[in-house]
């Protein structure tokens, strides 16, 4: 189970970080999500999937009875999930803007901030 | 030890039965006043009219909670207080150590200077945008950043002050902001998946996220976990977020868009949060991992640090020059952190304190003198002696602090930092400091030649975006030059403070047992 896991995290971010690569902003957007699950899956994987049992103890023991399922990385999972998807959230909605505002998502051509035609500061006066 | 039946649990082995001591309660202090303060200013955002004088009183009282969290930890040790009642390492444990405790206690005091200029230079709109909720929802997260003392936490704290940056760095209505912003975004978004990443496999090697277990348990992993990968990730993550070389393209295409305060509070917390971490995870979890990759580290540093003052020397934008400027020393602190011993590692933290005041007040000043002057570029600006004296004292200073001049703040830490790289034989990183301060210094000269000295040509348009520079920020400066000046002219609590906090590093038995009162490593 762990290897196909495992396989599954290194093809998620082969594919992500390919896409992540693009010079337009649509796929490197589509990219960072792959990324995102893929650091999820690998979390869970990191936990061990070794039981389905849940993790309830009864009220007379310090141990549950026998092997139970790793709670923990599902509220990390969980944690990251929750940020990662409202982060794409504000993300989406800034590469619109930025589509509309500056008429291009070619990141190539986005040089408003650093313009390619700045003179060097004056040599002397 | 299964109980048998019949008997009383004893809650005691997983619960935290006393509670939590009122005098502790101070710890999540910083984190806590700037969260409620926040909240509060989402709730009121159509009062434009009080949210500047609420978030100035949430943010003062954050400095007190944050000096008093830090007289505590300097006199009796690491505070420590555990959420949820589960002992750690399951429950989440906030630790405030010399380093945390010093750094959030001059990250306070730098969101209060910076909110003060902030009622001048925020208008309706951006008060209307929330820029106030976002300014005290990022120092939430700085302060948590500093004080947590769990890995996955401090990937929670990092997410927070990113996500109420992306929202400062919106607000204004110029359409640089928006070509600057998605490049910090997407940038940033992927250091911290990179964080998350190796977070993961930290977990998956050890079963803990908590920094002082983690610490314990290192020792017992020897040579069977892939540790230098770890590391390695960990570099990178945090490298990126502390803009070193060659993962800080994203710093110089964005943090001269937004409005000028945001600009300070950025370029005076964001990249040292990165360091921090890069102290935090490297010194303290993985020492073994970091004297490995060191010699690296020192090549990184001083490209940092060269490339960062090159860039600076070509720029004719007083906010870009400055940015590059920053990113030259995040390559001063690496080099403290390549050496790595007491002297290198207390060297970079006094860097940081002094980075931490001395960046934000020059993009304010950056402010100033567009006020004064009517523009950014070196190319336009001239004959500000004549018209802002005050102001040019006040460059004048600001400079010898950032170019590690005496009586400025920068001459300290880069002493520290030149003595311990020659003692641990790295002649060749104390060469670099040394040529990075000089030519900072011909980088701000020129300014000063240029903006001040220059004679004023007439220039109508120049005059006509030219207004008065608010005696409120005038305040800013001079409540950021006073504590700058203050470690410039009488170092010796400020390098012990810092010498505190590297040894507290270094050595962080204190910490693991304030973490865990009374019980021995498993």
């Amino acid at each position: 189970m762990e290897t196909a896991l495992s396989l599954t995290v290194g093809l998620f971010f082969i594919a992500g970080i390919y896409l992540m690569l693009s010079k337009h902003i649509i796929r490197v957007l589509l990219g960072i999500v792959l990324f995102g699950n893929a650091v999820n899956l690998l979390i869970f994987t990191a936990g061990r999937v070794a039981s389905k049992t849940p993790p309830i103890i009864s009220e007379s023991a310090y141990l549950p009875a026998g092997a139970t399922a790793n709670p923990l990385p599902q509220a990390l999972i969980l944690t990251a999930i929750v940020i990662s998807f409202s982060f794409f959230a504000f993300l989406l909605v800034l590469a619109y803007r930025a589509y509309n505002d500056l008429g291009t998502d070619d990141t190539g051509r986005m040089r408003l901030a650093e313009p390619e035609s700045e003179n060097p500061p004056p040599m002397g006066y | 030890m299964a109980a048998t039946g019949g008997t009383a649990i004893d809650l005691a082995a997983a619960i935290i039965t006393a509670p939590t001591a009122p005098a502790d309660w101070l710890v999540i202090a910083p984190v806590v006043i700037p969260l409620l303060t926040g909240a509060l200013l989402v709730a009121l955002r159509h009062r434009t009219g009080v949210q500047g004088a609420i978030a100035l009183a949430g943010l003062a009282l954050t400095i007190v909670c944050a000096a008093l969290l830090f007289a505590r930890v300097s006199a009796q040790g690491p505070i420590v207080m555990t959420m949820g009642r589960w002992l750690p390492p399951f429950g989440i444990s906030f630790a405030a150590d010399a380093l945390g405790a010093l750094l959030s206690l001059t990250a306070s005091i730098v969101g209060f200077i910076a909110a003060l200029y902030s009622l001048r230079d925020i208008d309706i709109a951006g008060r209307r945008y929330g820029f106030y909720p976002f300014l005290t929802l990022m120092m939430a997260g700085v302060g948590g950043a500093f004080l947590t003392g769990d890995v996955f936490n401090l990937y929670v704290w990092f997410e927070v002050f990113v996500i109420s940056s992306f929202g400062l760095l919106v607000v204004g209505d110029d359409e640089a902001r928006i070509d600057g912003a998605v490049k910090y975004a997407i940038l940033n978004l992927i250091a911290t998946t990179l964080f998350l990443i190796a977070t993961g496999y930290l977990y998956g090697v050890f079963g803990t996220l908590n920094m002082a277990d983690l610490h314990r348990k290192m020792a017992a992993v020897g040579s069977e976990a892939p540790m230098m990968t770890l590391a390695t990730l960990y570099l990178v993550a945090f490298g990126m977020k502390a803009a070193a070389f060659p993962v800080n393209f994203w710093l110089p295409a964005s943090y001269h868009t937004p409005k000028i305060v945001t600009s300070a509070l950025f370029g005076g917390l964001l990249t040292k949060i990165g360091l921090y971490a890069l102290l935090r995870v490297l010194v303290m979890i993985m020492p073994a991992e970091r004297l490995a990759l060191s010699p690296l580290i020192g090549w990184i540093a001083a490209a940092t640090m060269l490339l960062g003052v090159l860039g600076a020397l070509a720029q004719s934008d007083i906010r870009r020059m400055v940015g590059f400027v920053l990113i030259s020393g995040v390559g001063v602190m690496l080099s403290g952190l390549a050496v790595g011993d007491a002297a290198g590692l207390s060297g970079a933290i006094l860097y940081a304190v002094h980075s931490m005041l001395v960046v934000t007040a020059l993009y304010l000043l950056a402010g100033m003198i567009r006020d004064a002057g009517g523009s950014f570029s070196l190319e336009a600006l001239a004959g500000l002696y004549d018209r802002a004296p005050v102001l040019a004292a006040g460059a004048l200073l600001l400079a010898f602090a950032i170019a590690g001049l005496p009586p400025g703040s920068g001459l300290w830490p880069k002493i520290v930092l030149v003595r311990a790289s020659l003692d641990a034989g790295a002649g060749w990183l104390a060469a670099v400091i040394l040529v990075t301060g000089l030519l900072t210094t011909v980088a701000f000269g020129r300014v000063f030649l240029l903006a001040f000295w220059r004679e004023n040509a007439d220039n109508p348009a120049l005059a006509e975006r030219r207004r008065k520079v608010p005696h409120l920020a005038f305040a800013a400066l001079i409540a950021l030059l006073a504590p700058s000046l203050a470690m410039g002219l009488y170092p010796e609590p400020f390098v012990a403070a810092a010498k505190n906090a590297a040894a507290g590093l270094l050595e962080p038995t204190p910490y693991v047992d304030a973490v865990f009162p009374g019980r021995a490593a498993p």
